[in-house]
């Protein structure tokens, strides 16, 4: 974006607090799930972290969030507690949803975020839902939903953006292009790529990003919220970014071309941010290295904590059925 | 049972419903209504009638043809604070709406741990009897009655509808609540006086002593009517009306089957993977040592809705259906 000296350097270091949280979450819960401790699926956010990262940090504590079944990203950069998602992978009573819920299911209302979801593309009427409510109580509130491009080919996502036009709902669409739906590609999907232009034949602001920049996906973000405010909602934002992996932890993505794969490594949104943090925060390596440890050690502590939390009583769980 | 029918206020099935939907949305602003020409138009069968007017377009919302999205919005929109009514204009049409029905609202409760809650009414209409034939008349509770998480209510009497549908609306949980077609028009006694039914509440809609029937919606005019061939006869039927199939009033039932030692159930919906053959394990589990006779199901046969009125007569219980079954079980 080349604006120099309008970030600060706390934001630049709340942005890159966020991504390395997300991405040593997931490195070493999928070294547990190679384990056997976690069980199930995890989808792992690698090489996405910086859209959950910018567009979280774009909201306010009012707004909603409604996420994928890639959703631990989303989860975090909206303030979840790491040590209650690893009991809740983990399947422990001291998980978010007392080891109900698994990867796909961790939600965290109090904070906004209605939570991840194993149907794809199922949260983007969650978040129109929750954008319709805050304008029927004339709420200042926004509402982002996340959505793959896997998602876009739904019947559902086009049937939510148009509505959600229709109604000029506050709901900030993001579609996270990492080229595949599980294992096909989009241009195997669709005539046309681009997914933004699907927001534009909808009378909808739209706008194409690279979502590995997360100083790119806050900045739109903010503009996003910014219309949504003034009544111009909703908004699309198609952020274009890669896995570094296959479609879950157990998909080795033998489909995606080494030399892409390598290319989005480089252009990662870790480093980018790390880049961002050191140039325009002036912010030294020995300080993000020290912030670095600290969240590792932070994460060794959310692993002790899900380890010593208890099982959920089988009891509890036949007494609960009862009332259904 | 409601107090006498001879009581002063007799109105429509149709009026009740508005007069519940008008009330809540005065009492509680997070009350909203949704769906497919239910504004200006008032709603196919003018349950919605004048409420634009009382409540302005950002609480009663004309939607698009678009089922899966708006019944989604609502499941988004009661998890963040509100307590919406979604229409959906046919049963049938709940089929393009399932994922936020089963996936969604029905499950959120449980897989966040108890955290989160889904007070949505998803409002729809069902049953056959008016020629409209096999995508507009199907009887499909037990599909939402075979998910947890859901709430099935079926009022078939003006005075249940109110009531049923009030609390339905202060439910914290998601409900499906399921008019019929053939009873917009029904009349009956309702209060002047607010009231709630609670849900899992069942209703005596006839006392009698020598066989019980179970039945709900439509099929209970229908029962009632056979009750009344049955009396001449000299066979007095117990006609127990669940009102709310989950959650269903068991006690009552057993109760019931336990008085008479006979039980038919009355369903309009096709047998084969139905309700009133959950009813029949529950009453053989239960009350095994009080029945004379083996349960009687009267079911809808396993077709879809034909178009032809004498073939979608015959593709549904009758009265005289129903007479014949509890002779079945009376006389062995």
């Amino acid at each position: 974006m080349g604006k120099k000296h309008k970030y600060s350097k706390e934001l630049l270091l709340k942005l890159y607090r966020t991504i390395y949280t997300i991405r040593i979450f997931e490195t070493r819960c999928i070294e547990l799930y190679r384990k056997a401790l976690i069980r199930g699926y995890f989808h792992p956010y690698l090489g996405e972290e910086a859209i959950a990262a910018g567009a979280c940090a774009a909201l306010r504590e009012q707004d909603y969030i409604a996420s994928t079944h890639r959703g631990h990203g989303h989860c975090i950069a909206r303030g979840a507690d790491i040590k209650r998602m690893t009991a809740e992978l983990f399947g422990k009573q001291n998980g978010y949803c007392g080891g109900r819920g698994g990867s796909m299911h961790i939600a965290d209302i109090e904070a906004g975020n209605l939570g991840a979801n194993g149907i794809v593309a199922a949260g983007a009427p969650l978040g129109l839902g929750a954008a319709l409510g805050a304008k029927i109580r004339h709420e200042d509130r926004v509402a982002v939903v996340f959505t793959s491009d896997g998602g876009v080919n739904n019947g559902v996502f086009s049937e939510t953006l148009n509505l959600a036009a229709a109604w000029s709902a506050p709901m900030i669409q993001i579609i996270e292009n990492n080229r595949y739906a599980v294992s096909t590609p989009i241009e195997d999907s669709t005539r046309v790529p681009e997914l933004y232009k699907r927001g534009k034949s909808l009378g909808i602001a739209s706008l194409e990003i690279d979502g590995n920049d997360v100083l790119e996906v806050y900045e739109s973000t903010q503009h996003a919220v910014e219309l949504c405010q003034k009544g111009e909602g909703p908004v699309l934002i198609e952020a274009k970014t890669y896995r570094h992996g296959g479609h879950h932890c157990n998909d080795p993505g033998k489909y995606m071309p080494g030399d892409k794969v390598e290319y989005y490594k480089k252009h990662d949104p870790l480093k980018i941010a790390r880049r961002h943090l050191i140039k325009k925060g002036k912010a030294l390596e020995k300080e993000i290295g020290d912030l670095e440890k600290k969240i590792e050690w932070e994460m060794e502590e959310a692993i002790e904590y899900a380890s010593a939390s208890p099982e959920p009583p089988v009891e509890d769980f036949l007494q609960e059925v009862e009332k259904y | 049972m409601p107090p006498e029918a001879n009581e002063d206020r007799i109105i429509l099935y149709r009026e009740a419903l508005h007069e519940a939907l008008a009330e809540e949305m005065q009492r509680d602003p997070s009350v909203f209504i949704m769906g497919e020409g239910i504004g200006e138009r008032g709603g196919s069968y003018k349950v919605t009638a004048d409420l634009l007017q009382q409540f302005g377009p950002e609480r009663v919302i004309d939607t698009p043809i678009a089922e899966a999205s708006f019944t989604g919005a609502g499941v988004g929109a009661a998890i963040t604070g509100m307590r919406p009514i979604v229409e959906i204009l046919f049963i049938d049409f709940c089929l393009l709406a399932l994922d936020p029905i089963i996936n969604q609202a029905a499950k959120y409760k449980f897989m966040t741990g108890g955290l989160g809650r889904v007070p949505l009414v998803v409002r729809t209409q069902g049953g056959s009897g008016t020629g409209v034939a096999a995508q507009h008349s199907q009887s499909l509770e037990a599909i939402f009655y075979h998910i947890p998480g859901l709430k099935v209510v079926m009022p078939s009497t003006p005075y249940d509808a109110k009531g049923l549908l009030k609390s339905a609306i202060r439910d914290e949980d998601p409900v499906i609540f399921i008019e019929h077609k053939l009873l917009y028009t029904a009349k009956g006694y309702v209060p002047e006086d607010e009231f709630l039914i609670e849900l899992g509440k069942g209703d005596r809609k006839r006392e009698g002593k020598d066989a019980s029937i179970i039945a709900w919606s439509n099929m209970i005019p229908r029962t009632m009517e056979a009750a009344g061939r049955l009396a001449e006869e000299g066979i007095e039927v117990d006609i127990i009306d669940p009102r709310t199939l989950v959650p269903l009033d068991a006690p009552l039932i057993l109760e019931s089957v336990r008085k008479t030692n006979r039980a038919v159930i009355v369903q309009e919906a096709i047998r084969r993977g139905g309700v009133a053959s959950d009813i029949a394990s529950i009453i053989q589990a239960e009350a095994f040592d009080d029945l004379d006779a083996p349960v009687e199901i009267v079911a809808g046969k396993n077709t879809p809705i034909p178009y032809n009125e004498a073939l979608e007569r015959a593709s549904i219980p009758q009265a005289e259906d129903i007479v014949n079954a509890v002779k079945r079980v009376f006389y062995g």
